[in-house]
């Protein structure tokens, strides 16, 4: 087996399940302490209430010198997060600091779920549409979130 | 001999320059040279020597070269200078140079107008404790890094973000080793700005670790310097300073040579390209690879930062480009300047559309002009395999020369104008290999003539030398004063092209069938 899991980890993990954050969970892999599971409601308020998006979160090797890496399963329809469910989001690139943690990183991602920032855009067909369009916009994430992300299974 | 000096004038200048110290060599108004000062005490004798040296050509121009040790020396002169006058320690004052890429007079300006606010943007402000940071003896507290409880020695910056030493070290080494940075490396605090000082970094890091942080800032400086650069060559470690500016570059081919012999332009730090000017050279070497699958995923997958070209692949998130080496912002889409559309990012679209056809256009034009490309690509691409087949030659040189030694009782001065021709031959192709790129930009007028009359008389004298080069060995010693003389007057035809070219190009002589860009 690789390496003992960093006490950093453990701490995390553990804080995690003890006291969650509302609307957010986060699940270790039970072969694999490293990859999680996780699962953020929309905000409230937002084109994304009531949606839940579920989310790969991958520690690496140098974590926490490096950042998580990150990435949305569920499809989402949101100018700052591209097809493939990437991210843009400053503190998973230059701002990272090793004194982030898994739950900062998920509060910052619902944050951004509550602010889609239309003007630092990854995904350009939708911040174009949120600028151009923004009611046009709203309606197609709220129909996106009832479609992808709202619980069937 | 007339032509001797002709041909010993590019090196001649050069040793004048670096071994006396003494200096015709002007860097420019805006020069930071410490160097400078000290010589102009000697302005009479300076002149002296001005008029005992022989002319300078109009394709040469000024340089010095430097060792990582002049730089350093430099660096560490303008610290102390500036450190008195803002009454700053030397580690915070450096920051601050770096903060301020290294321009002195407006740094000082800008710290006199506001102080606080230049402390604070270059990483300095906000200080919470006052005395030097230290690392503390060990005892119990939890580091918000490893989580660990202690006990353990920690540390903190002055912004007072405590962390246990050996997270402290494995984020330093993380920065440095992992991704190279030095100038601005942060508090690992959350959202802390503080820029971690050299006396922090060697109170915390091994050795080795401190050389290569050292190493990474001496690049930012030397990157950060309009008028220094880097010699290309592999494991050189000079520096080269040219006062030639950037917005110059369409008059001037500033081709310096560094102390390890290598002959670059400093303009775009390729391989000496003379007569063509740095903007052709770039467009014909993407003509001419446009072909290669390289070239190809070149340029599909990359653009080139719009300030200091540099080739960057974009591999994840947003149009925001924050370019690493010269940290120009600019958008992904359109290339332009990110400020000025940070709220009309949509106006991309345009540039979608207008490139578009560009691109059709560009298509239509290159298959009609693909004849003529041809005609000068392989003129080009001749002398580049003829001057690789030189160069065989020049390592077989040394076997004849000592074949020759033995064959004919000449003693190794005597053979050494075998050497010196193969020397010449290298120099020609190359400067021939590049007007035929010249030329293929060229628009056709009263003086295109004059060039080709003078690109075909270089291009005569080195296949006449070149020839020679092939004869048999017993016959070489025989050939002794032709091949001298043929040296000789290769090295002189080259300098008349290079000059008259240099000369029309300064006085925007030339017509070009493209923009000079």
């Amino acid at each position: 087996m690789a390496a003992p899991l960093p006490k950093r980890i453990i701490k995390e993990t553990e804080r995690l399940q003890n006291e969650p954050v509302p609307g957010i969970s986060a699940l270790p892999h039970d072969d694999n302490a490293r990859y999680f599971d996780v699962m953020v409601e929309g905000p409230g308020g937002s084109c994304y209430e009531g949606g839940v998006f579920n989310l790969e979160l991958f520690l690496p090797d140098d974590y926490p010198m490096t950042a998580p890496k990150i990435r949305f399963l569920t499809r989402i329809y949101h100018p700052n997060i591209d097809r493939l469910g990437r991210i843009c989001l400053d503190v998973l690139k230059n701002n990272w600091s090793p004194a982030l943690q898994i739950r900062t990183i998920l509060l910052s991602i619902q944050a951004l779920l509550g602010a889609p920032n239309p003007e630092d855009p990854l995904n350009e067909a939708v911040a174009k549409q949120w600028k151009e369009n923004q009611a046009e916009a709203i309606k197609t994430a709220r129909e996106w979130t009832a479609l992808y992300a709202t619980a069937k299974k | 001999m007339d032509s001797e000096d002709e041909v010993n004038s590019v090196v001649s200048s050069v040793d004048v320059g670096m071994d006396d110290d003494d200096s015709s060599v002007d860097f420019g108004a805006d020069s930071d040279v410490e160097i400078d000062d000290h010589y102009q005490d000697d302005a009479a004798f300076e002149t002296q020597e001005k008029d005992l040296m022989p002319k300078k050509k109009a394709f040469e121009v000024d340089y010095r070269v430097y060792s990582p040790e002049d730089i350093q020396k430099q660096q560490d002169k303008q610290v102390a200078e500036v450190s008195t006058l803002l009454e700053q320690p030397h580690e915070i004052t450096a920051i601050l140079l770096r903060f301020g890429r290294w321009n002195k007079e407006r740094l000082i300006e800008k710290y006199m107008d506001n102080q606080e606010e230049v402390l604070d943007k270059a990483g300095l402000g906000q200080d919470v404790y006052k005395s030097p940071p230290r690392i503390d003896p060990p005892r119990i507290f939890t580091c918000d890094i490893c989580c660990e409880d202690g006990p353990h020695e920690s540390f903190a910056l002055k912004c007072g973000h405590r962390f246990c030493v050996t997270c402290y070290r494995q984020y330093l080494f993380q920065k440095i080793r992992g991704e190279g940075e030095a100038a601005r490396i942060k508090c690992p605090g959350d959202g802390c700005n503080r820029v971690i000082d050299t006396k922090s970094l060697d109170l915390l890091v091994t050795s080795d670790l401190t050389d290569r942080y050292h190493e990474l800032l001496m690049r930012t400086y030397v990157d950060d310097k309009e008028n220094l650069k880097w010699c290309p060559a592999p494991n050189c470690v000079y520096a080269v300073e040219c006062g030639v500016k950037k917005r110059d570059l369409n008059k001037v081919v500033p081709t310096v040579q560094c102390d390890c012999h290598h002959s670059f332009c400093f303009g775009c730090t390729l391989a000496d390209h003379q007569p063509c000017p740095c903007s052709l050279v770039r467009r014909w070497l993407k003509k001419c690879e446009d072909d290669s699958e390289t070239a190809n995923w070149i340029s599909a997958n990359t653009k080139e930062c719009p300030r200091c070209h540099s080739t960057i692949e974009k591999n994840g998130g947003c149009n925001h480009m924050t370019c690493r080496k010269c940290r120009h912002e600019f958008c992904w889409m359109c290339m332009g300047v990110w400020s000025e559309h940070g709220t009309s990012w949509y106006n991309c679209n345009r540039y979608e559309e207008k490139s578009g056809l560009d691109a059709r256009d560009a298509q239509a034009r290159s298959r009609q002009s693909l004849e003529r490309y041809l005609h000068y690509y392989n003129r080009y691409a001749n002398h580049e395999q003829s001057a690789r087949l030189d160069k065989d030659i020049y390592h077989k040189t040394e076997k004849k020369m000592t074949l020759l030694q033995g064959a004919s009782g000449m003693s190794w001065i005597e053979v050494q104008y075998l050497e010196e021709a193969s020397r010449s031959l290298q120099q020609c192709r190359q400067t021939l290999k590049w007007t035929y790129a010249f030329a293929y930009y060229l628009a056709r007028n009263n003086m295109t003539e004059i060039f080709e009359d003078n690109q075909k008389d270089l291009e005569m004298a080195v296949e006449n030398l070149s020839e020679m080069f092939e004869k048999p060995t017993d016959q070489l010693a025989a050939l002794k004063v032709e091949m001298m003389d043929k040296t000789t007057y290769c090295n002189r035809r080259r300098v008349i092209l290079l000059d008259d070219t240099a000369k029309r190009l300064k006085d925007e002589q030339w017509e070009f069938n493209v923009e000079l860009s």
